[in-house]
Formats: structure tokens, sequence, C-alpha cells
């Protein structure tokens, strides 16, 4: 019984893991219907700055971690304006390869020897992990931290969305482009601004996972950013805590296959419980009614 | 218009430059008559073992510049390729080689993955291949059938398995072993098996034969799992920067088995801090006294500044082999050469007496290292197959 709770706590670090990213994902296309493959990436681009932050700059965690979200959310920005401002108005299919180009760019740019270089770091924690035993079960300042950073993201998200100027102007663009215009929304500000907040996310979940698994490179983003997307759309992508609800699922069906099935099926059963899920309700456990074409 | 006079002049210039310059170049060769043979390296210059990359252009660099270049009345030219520790990527660097660069020869490739593709594009270009470490069997034959131009200069995979389990048993009295290897990885599957194989016919117990996939990062549902049932040793069969994350995750899961492994942990990234303690199975050691090892620590030294690892001595033996056979033939012909290489009988290396089986692998001996908190490492014994 211990154990399984054990298991339980190992599924939960993982799943908040997934959850970090997932919210970035889910918030973009939430809100301009457009899957962005390079978030993964950009995560890699967060924990890369932040490592550098507190491990060669010398800076405290809060302030690396701060530095890492502005530069993600530059370039959040930079790569709306170049890879998919241009594509506004074409077909979605285009947008989707714009955005696997900017995936590719990003890793392998990153892995130009003047750049990060293709090699991997250790990543020396800024702090000591301290474990606590609760009942018999085991648990860590890491995991602690992780899911209190999950929980006052995905708050303040929902904050920022329901109760703020911008969230509004998000939720009317998110509606219908043409009409928001028309209503005197800035479209191309309030994108821009979507795209920060994502790509911000992005970071400081990127020097979280360093800091959990410490080891970073420059592909580390494209099996974690997989991952989320798949835990976006088996939440329901583009609703806040669907993203954070499907993340957990995924956590504990992947900790729970490898602990009592088999560790060499763990990421088929993950997968199969998405193709199940999607084929019984196709917008996902938190969906909307209305199928949207992805 | 005026811009575009100049554009067209100096492409003029540039084209007619280059023809003077490669006329020049190929007059040189004819008028000297020199006979060249091309030798290829292909290592993992970047990626996740690029360390190993890194040792082993030091060591092929050694051997051919303590050669002068030269072998019989051959003048040695060299290429370098990456192969980024990938089968794809190997595929294309070593086609490269042979049908660009037109090598009669190819050094490495270091690790099993990329090596397995590149020793069938050799074999089937009669083009002589000697891997420095790529221990699997696969690598020299392929169902059954021997590629009768691929040699290497390190023991295989069964025999570090094999090795590593008897030496569990015997010297650190491990009753129950633990062993959590890469599905996707034929190394790290060859020694898992051999190792869980002897470890039972030696009467141990395999408590947890797990494996993962290689992007994972969390182990923590396993290693649950495999605390509960308190295995004395833990054999991970990888490389060092995966082992290293799994030893961590490991000790978080209080599980205090000894950690042992493959040559995969010989590198200076390794988590020297956690792995400490643990045992592996290597193919050389700079602390072993004998003297030619001595004697090659401190040219290396001399040239490097550093001290040399396994993949770099296996390098430079896998090097004088290739021209020791080339001096002997004294011949550009690929089979001759082979032909030589096939008898190699004690051939003095750095690594131990080389005489080759019917399969062109080594027969020597295997080295026992301990690792230690200060980023070294502690020479423990030398183990007879």
């Amino acid at each position: 019984m211990e154990r399984f709770l054990d298991q339980v706590i190992n599924g939960l670090q993982l799943g908040f893991m997934y959850a970090l990213i997932a919210l970035g994902y889910t918030m973009v296309y939430g809100i301009i219907k457009l899957i962005n493959f390079a978030h993964g990436d950009v995560f890699m681009v967060g924990a890369f700055v932040g490592y550098f932050g507190f491990a060669q700059w010398g800076l405290p965690l809060p302030a690396a971690v701060l530095t890492a979200m502005a530069v993600c959310a530059v370039l959040g920005i930079t790569i709306e304006r170049i890879a998919y401002r241009p594509l506004r108005y074409a077909p979605s299919i285009s947008v989707l390869i714009s955005a696997l180009g900017v995936s590719l760019f990003l890793e392998y740019f990153c892995s130009l020897r003047f750049v990060f270089g293709p090699n991997y770091r250790v990543v020396q924690r800024p702090f000591e992990e301290i474990h606590w035993t609760l009942g018999g079960v085991t648990f860590n300042n890491i995991q602690v931290m992780v899911a209190v950073v999950v929980i006052v993201m995905l708050l303040m998200l929902q904050y920022l969305i329901y109760h703020t100027k911008i969230g509004t102007a998000m939720r009317t663009v998110s509606f219908d482009h043409d009409a928001a215009r028309l209503m005197g929304v800035n479209v191309d500000s309030v994108i821009s601004a979507t795209f920060a907040i994502g790509s911000a996310l992005a970071a400081a979940g990127g020097v979280l996972y360093a800091i959990a698994y410490p080891q970073i490179q420059p592909f580390m983003g494209i099996m974690p950013g997989l991952k989320a997307f798949t835990a976006a759309v088996l939440g329901g992508i583009g609703i806040i805590p669907g993203a954070v609800l499907g993340a957990l699922i995924m956590g504990q069906v992947e900790t729970m296959t490898a602990a009592y099935l088999s560790t060499q099926l763990r990421d088929a059963i993950a997968f199969a419980i998405l193709i199940i899920v999607l084929m019984v309700r196709p917008t996902g456990i938190l969906g909307k009614k209305d199928p949207e074409k992805v | 218009m005026l811009k575009n006079r100049w554009f067209l002049i100096l492409t003029v210039l540039v084209l007619g430059l280059a023809v003077v310059v490669s006329g020049c170049g190929s007059k040189q060769q004819a008028a000297t008559g020199e006979k060249v043979i091309k030798v290829g390296l292909s290592a993992p210059l970047t990626g996740d073992v690029q360390s190993y990359g890194e040792y082993t252009k030091n060591g092929f660099l050694l051997a051919l510049e303590e050669a002068g270049y030269k072998a019989g009345d051959y003048k040695i030219e060299h290429v370098i390729v990456d192969d980024k520790n990938d089968p794809t990527e190997g595929t294309n660097v070593a086609t490269k080689l042979i049908s660009v660069d037109k090598v009669k020869a190819i050094i490495g490739p270091v690790t099993t993955k990329p090596a397995i593709p590149t020793s069938e594009i050799a074999n089937n270009n009669k083009v002589i291949m000697i891997s420095n470490t790529a221990t699997n069997e696969k690598v020299t034959v392929a169902d059954g059938k021997r590629k009768d131009f691929v040699f290497r200069a390190c023991f295989i995979d069964p025999m570090q398995g094999t090795i590593g389990a008897k030496f569990a048993l015997e010297t650190l009295n491990a009753k129950r072993a633990a062993v959590l290897y890469d599905q996707s990885n034929d190394y790290t599957i060859g020694l898992a098996n051999h190792f869980k194989d002897s470890f039972v016919k030696g009467g141990g117990e395999i408590v947890a034969f797990e494996a993962y996939s290689k992007d994972d990062k969390d182990f923590s549902a396993v290693l649950t799992n495999i605390a509960a049932k308190k295995p004395d040793l833990l054999y991970l069969p990888d490389y060092h920067q995966k082992v290293s994350i799994i030893g961590q995750q490991a000790r978080q899961k209080n599980i205090d088995a000894i950690f042992m492994g493959g040559d995969g942990w010989d590198s200076p990234d390794l988590d020297f801090a956690t792995m400490a303690g643990g045992y592996f199975t290597n193919h050389f050691s700079a602390d072993d006294p004998r003297p030619e090892v001595k004697a090659f620590v401190e040219k290396y030294r001399a040239k490097y500044n550093t001290a040399p690892e396994f993949t770099a001595a296996l390098a430079y033996d896998a090097t004088k082999l290739l021209l020791n056979a080339i001096a002997k033939a004294n011949s550009d012909d690929t089979t001759k050469i082979r032909d030589i290489l096939k008898d190699t009988k004690d051939f003095p290396a750095i690594s131990g007496k080389i005489s080759f089986d019917q399969n062109g692998n080594p027969t020597k001996s295997v080295t026992i290292l301990k690792v230690r908190a200060d980023k070294k490492y502690d020479f423990v014994t030398l183990v007879n197959p």
C-alpha cells in the first residue's frame, strides 16, 4: 500500500512536469487555434537560460527564472512575428508546417557551438534536495515546488483570462478575429501578448524541469513537448484546467504502467489511452461540445 | 550596371584562380609520385557521448603522428567525420568516407549504434574497418555470417557482462542484483542479458530486469519497485550521462545497493559524486602498472595535457593494428591488408596482447575499475576470461 502511494507521488511529479508545459500549449491554442510545435523548444531555451543564470552568472534562482521568462517572452513574440503573423490568413496546415520549421530551427540552431552547443550539460542544483516522510510516503522539496508552481500558474492564468482586460481581449480574439478588430481590439498586440505569456510559462517550466532532471541538451524539449501536447489534447485542448487534468492523468498512467505492467509498454499504453479517450470524446475530457478540426 | 560588371570580373578571377590552383595541385602529386592511402575516422564529435569522440580522435592522431603519417612505402592521409552516435548519421558519413574521400580503411565508429550500419557499408565496399570500442557482437558478424573486412580492438559485450557478473558474485559477494537497460540500444541489451545469464548461472538471483527507452528521464516508478526488493547490486550497463541520472534517482529512493556497469561509464562527464563506490568493467586503466601503459600515458599527457581514457587507448591500438598491417602488406589492396590483420597474433597493444579470433574479436583481459568521488578511478584488478 505504501509502495502504491509512493507510485502515486511519482506519477504526480511526472504529471505536474507535463502540466508545466501543457499550460502554455493549451493557452496559445485556445486563443489563436494554432498548435505551436515550437513550444517544447522554447521550453528548452528557457531551461538553458535559467541554467546559465543560476549556474554560471551566479544569479539567485528567482532572478534566473525571471530572466529565462523574459528571454523566452521576447523569443515567443519574435517567433510569432516572423513565422506565424504572415500566415495569419493562410490555411491552418501552412501555419502548422511553419511551426514545425521553427521547432527544427530552434533545435539545430541551439546545437551550434557558438549558441548552446550540442552536448549534454549536467545541471548543478541551486539548492539541496530535502526529503520528507509522511505516513510512510516519501516526497521532496522539488516535487512540492513543481506542484506549487503549477497550481499558482493555473490560478494566475485563470485570473488573467477571465478577470483582466487583456484576458477579455484574448477571449474576444479567440471567438472571432474580425469581429474583435471591428470592436476596436488590437488583434496583433493581443496575439503577441498571448505568445509572450505562453513562452514565459514554457521558460519557467524549463528551468524547473532542469532542476528536477538535472541534465539539459538542445533536443530535450521534443519528448516532453509531445507528451504535454498529448496531455493538453486529452484534457481538452484550449481549456486551461483541462491541460493540468490531462497532464496528471498522463503522469499517473505512465507511472502505473511502468510500475505494475511493463516498463517497455509505458509510452505505448499512455498513447493508447489518448486514442481511446479521443474516440469516445473527440474534444477531450473537459472539451466543449462542438468538435474542432486540428 | 557597374556593380554587375564588377561582379562578373570578380567571378572570372576567382574561377580562374581555382583552375590554376587545382591544376598545380594535381601536377605536384604526379611529379613526386607519392603513394597515398587514405584512412577515415568516424567518431561522435558531438552529441551525448562527445567526450568519447574527442578522446578517440586524440588517440588516432597520436598513433598516426608516431608513425610519421607513414606505413611501409605509403603516405597516410586522414579524414575525420562526426557520426553523432547515431545510426543514420553514421551511415551518411561512412558513405561519404567511402564514395567521396575514397578511404581504404576506417577507424571507428566508437559506439555500437553507428558501428553496425557502418560495418555493413565498409564490408560491402571491401573497406577495412577497425572499431576501437564498439562492443556488440553484431558489429563483426551478421546473421551468422562473418563480415570479413571488419575488426575491432576491444573485447565484446558477452565478455563484459559475463566478467561483470563473475566479479559481482566472487569479489563483491552480491546475491541479489537488479538490472536496468535501454531497450533501444543493442549495447546495453547485450550487456544486460549476458550479465543476467552469468549471474544466475553463478548462483545469484536477478530481482528485477527492467527496460527503459532512450528519452526517459524519470525512473522513479521502476526504482520504487526495485527499492522494495532490496537488491545488493544495481547493474546499469548504459553510458555515463544516463547512468548518472539513474544513479541519482536510485539514491533518492533510498536504494543503497552497489552500482555496477560497463565501459560506458568511463567519461569525465560521469556524475562522480553519485556514482562513487561503483565498479565497472573496462578495457584499459591509466593506472595500470604495466610499463607499456605507463609509456603511452606519458606520451598522451605530453601531447594533450590530460590523461587518456579507454577510447583513446583503444583508438591508438586500432590505428597501430591498421598501420602495422598496411606496412606488412605494403600495398593498398584491402584484401591483402585484411589477410594480414586476420593472422594478427599477440600484437603488443596498450590494452593487452591482441590476437583475433575467427570473428575479428580480440581475446584479452578485462580491467575492473572503481569510481571515486574526486573524478578518478581506482584500478581494482584484471580479470582473465
